[in-house]
């Protein structure tokens, strides 16, 4: 279409361009070959190659891969309780910490899009931004010093009468939380953005109060942007597992399962298999996410 | 329009998966028939590699996988280095990587990147069967002749009489406590094992599947009726057994420690007190003014026999056996052993070494060290010789592993 109306116009000077210039789909394959070529091989191939490995057999001696087709894994997931309770674990920890990101970033957001001055506005956002330049094992050990028998966190404990969780899975949420606050905020501060503040005054106008114009204006119009923020809580929590080896006690996570496989026992066709887990239970999510139109918004 | 570009765009984002699922295919199919290598189940047969006929020219430079305190070049402590002499003697620049645990040295070894590696019991057969290591001319390592005897020829180092490596040195697991918290000393490895201990919450151990045969060894002295006789030749009832004890054992566990340094560190806050632990933790953690103490409890202990291998896929072979021959030599054997705490493989070392190391962890001393269970890879075939049951392998170890932390 677009071809059409450029020949007509310019028809001498398209001749004398490169033949790219005159044929759209030669354009567009070239042009997005290369990221497909990203997204297929580095993305869906590594998908597809963990998932055929997932049929596969270990030496338990050597530590060899067999090449030997079988469901064994998937069946020793399935029979086998531990896993249920790993599964369910992280399933859990990861919803937590999607909720206490919710709870904390939402008020912090609000404030930014509709309160803060445009000055004060952007220096928030940079606050927000700053904690994600730091690396994230600095930031998980500064939290296992902060959580540890004499850390901070004890002594500001001591104060209010509580004592440190200590290291284990409140730890773990409290590090995780800590660490994907921004992918939260910046969300529901870009849904809060484009909320316009007229429909706020037309609210307050037909007398609803604070709480009242919170349940039904904003939020409805704010939700998709917080499951959009929701997905990468919910995602990086789900595959997390070097926070919960630093803070978590000796508690683990489908993310050691995996990395013990493959780290200690070497078995990547299991590991294959339980990192097939948190793939199926983000289609899931996502495919919920959809429906919200969350992901118009991620 | 929009349409009719998503449709194209489905079009090639589906001729790519189709690619990828295709050449997926493609590997598995060529290599279905001849994939794995080495056989399971009881006993194992060693490739048939070949091993280096004459030292050459050093390559200049070696990569060394090692325990952590192995290949000190200073880095941890400026007074502890026996890498720098090394690298001046031979012109081999050495760079180090260290593991925390025998299946990360097993793993590693796999890549091929590695010119020698040391190696415990656990992992050294491993390594055999799969090929990643190979035997060693102990001809062109002269200070081989000086390896106590008694090390030499041992199943976790040769099979069938040729060595795979040389012996390094050995010692015990030991148990480790705060002295300020802990009281009275504990004697026995029952301290992290009784259920009503009041250091509940505070106790550690070490992260790997080889630990269970710290808990067989405290069930073969306090529970005869099992019947256990060799640590590392678990049939499934005491296997369950052993299994049993950890599990209780996992409440009381305030976290699992394979980096040793994150053990010095929860020793020094005090998240633990009380637990498993090699020497050299303990003298960082003193270092660091932590008041601990290390025993060894009157069960005895598992311990380590560790050999040097030589990577099959090696680059730099000559500059490893020269590796090989210096690590044994009196002065870093003295040096290595002393620093890590563990009885050298080469007696001229205890001339050397600091006066009364050697006694202390009795080098030299073959009814102590036939004491000490040393790491073993579990195999099918009992390794206390019993031939009426079926031992549980390594592998039942690593699921049983992760059923105990749960």
């Amino acid at each position: 279409m677009t071809t059409t109306a450029v020949e007509g116009v310019e028809d001498a000077p398209a001749r004398r361009r490169a033949p790219l210039a005159r044929r759209a789909w030669l354009r567009l394959t070239l042009l997005i070959t290369p990221p497909m070529l990203w997204l297929g091989l580095a993305y869906l191939g590594a998908l597809a190659a963990l998932f055929v490995t997932a049929f596969w057999d270990q030496d338990p001696f050597t530590g060899n891969t067999i090449r030997h087709w079988n469901l064994d894994n998937f069946r020793l997931l399935w029979e086998s309780e531990v896993y249920r309770t790993i599964a369910f674990r992280t399933l859990w920890i990861a919803a937590l910490v999607t909720v206490v990101d919710i709870l904390i970033a939402f008020p912090i957001a609000l404030y930014m899009a509709k309160v803060a001055s445009p000055r004060l506005q952007k220096i928030l956002v940079v606050a927000v931004l700053t904690p994600l330049w730091a690396s994230y094992l600095v930031k998980a050990y500064a939290w296992r010093i902060m959580l540890s028998e004499k850390g901070m966190m004890h002594d500001v404990g001591r104060a209010l009468g509580v004592d440190t969780p200590g290291y284990g899975l409140t730890a773990t949420v409290i590090t995780l939380a800590y660490l994907w606050l921004p992918y939260m905020i910046l969300p529901i501060y870009a849904g809060l953005e484009r909320l316009p503040d007229s429909m706020l005054e037309a609210s307050a106008d037909l007398g609803a109060r604070g709480g009242h114009s919170l349940r039904r204006v904003v939020l409805p119009v704010v939700f998709p942007a917080i499951v959009a923020g929701s997905i990468f809580t919910f995602s990086l929590s789900l595959g997390d597992y070097i926070t919960v080896r630093i803070v978590g006690g000796a508690n683990q996570m489908l993310g050691n399962v995996v990395y013990d496989n493959i780290g200690a026992a070497n078995n990547l066709p299991f590991a294959a298999a339980v990192a097939t887990i948190p793939v199926v239970i983000m289609l899931v999510y996502l495919g919920a996410a959809r429906r919200t139109g969350a992901l118009d918004n991620v | 329009m929009t349409h009719r570009w998503t449709r194209r765009t489905r079009i090639l984002a589906a001729c790519a998966a189709l690619t990828l699922a295709a050449a997926a295919c493609g590997t598995s199919d060529d290599d279905g028939d001849g994939g794995g290598g080495g056989t399971s189940g009881a006993g194992f047969t060693a490739p048939d590699l070949p091993m280096l006929e004459e030292l050459g020219e050093p390559e200049g430079e070696v990569n060394i996988l090692a325990w952590p305190g192995y290949a000190e070049d200073g880095s941890t402590d400026p007074s502890v280095d026996w890498v720098t002499p090394f690298e001046k003697e031979t012109g081999c620049q050495a760079n180090v990587k260290t593991f925390n645990t025998s299946d990360e040295a097993v793993n590693l070894m796999k890549t091929g990147e590695y010119d020698v590696v040391s190696a415990s019991g656990d992992a050294s057969l491993r390594m055999i069967a799969a090929g990643d290591v190979e035997p060693v001319n102990t001809d062109l390592i002269p200070n081989y002749a000086d390896v106590y005897d008694f090390l030499k020829d041992r199943d976790w180092n040769s099979v069938d009489g040729q060595p795979y490596g040389v012996p390094h040195g050995y010692g015990a697991n030991l148990l480790m406590y705060r002295k300020d918290v802990v009281k009275p000393a504990p004697t026995s490895w029952g301290a992290v094992f009784d259920e009503s201990s009041p250091y509940a919450g505070k106790i550690t151990a070490y992260d790997s599947p080889i630990y269970i045969a710290d808990a067989a060894l405290y069930l073969m002295k306090h529970e005869p009726d099992l019947g256990i006789e060799h640590p590392y030749a678990l049939d499934q009832d005491q296997l369950a057994a052993a299994v049993d004890l950890l599990k209780k054992q996992r409440s009381m566990i305030s976290e699992y420690w394979s980096d040793y340094l994150k053990e010095v560190q929860a020793f020094g806050t005090g998240d633990s007190v009380l637990g498993t632990t090699w020497q050299v933790i303990v003298n960082v953690a003193k270092d660091e003014g932590t008041p601990v103490e290390a025993i060894l409890p009157e069960e005895g202990s598992t311990g380590w026999s560790d050999t040097w291998m030589v990577g099959s896929k090696a680059e730099h072979k000559n500059c490893a056996y020269l590796w090989m021959n210096h690590i044994v030599s009196p002065e870093a054997n003295a040096a290595v052993s002393e620093y890590f705490g563990e009885a050298p493989a080469n007696p001229k070392a205890c001339d050397v070494a600091s006066k009364g190391h050697c006694e202390t962890y009795n080098a030299g001393d073959e009814d102590f060290a036939e004491q000490l269970w040393y790491w073993t890879t579990p195999i099918e075939q009992c390794l206390d010789g019993r031939e009426d049951v079926k031992c549980t392998d390594y592998g039942d170890w690593t699921q049983a592993w992760t059923e105990i932390k749960g």
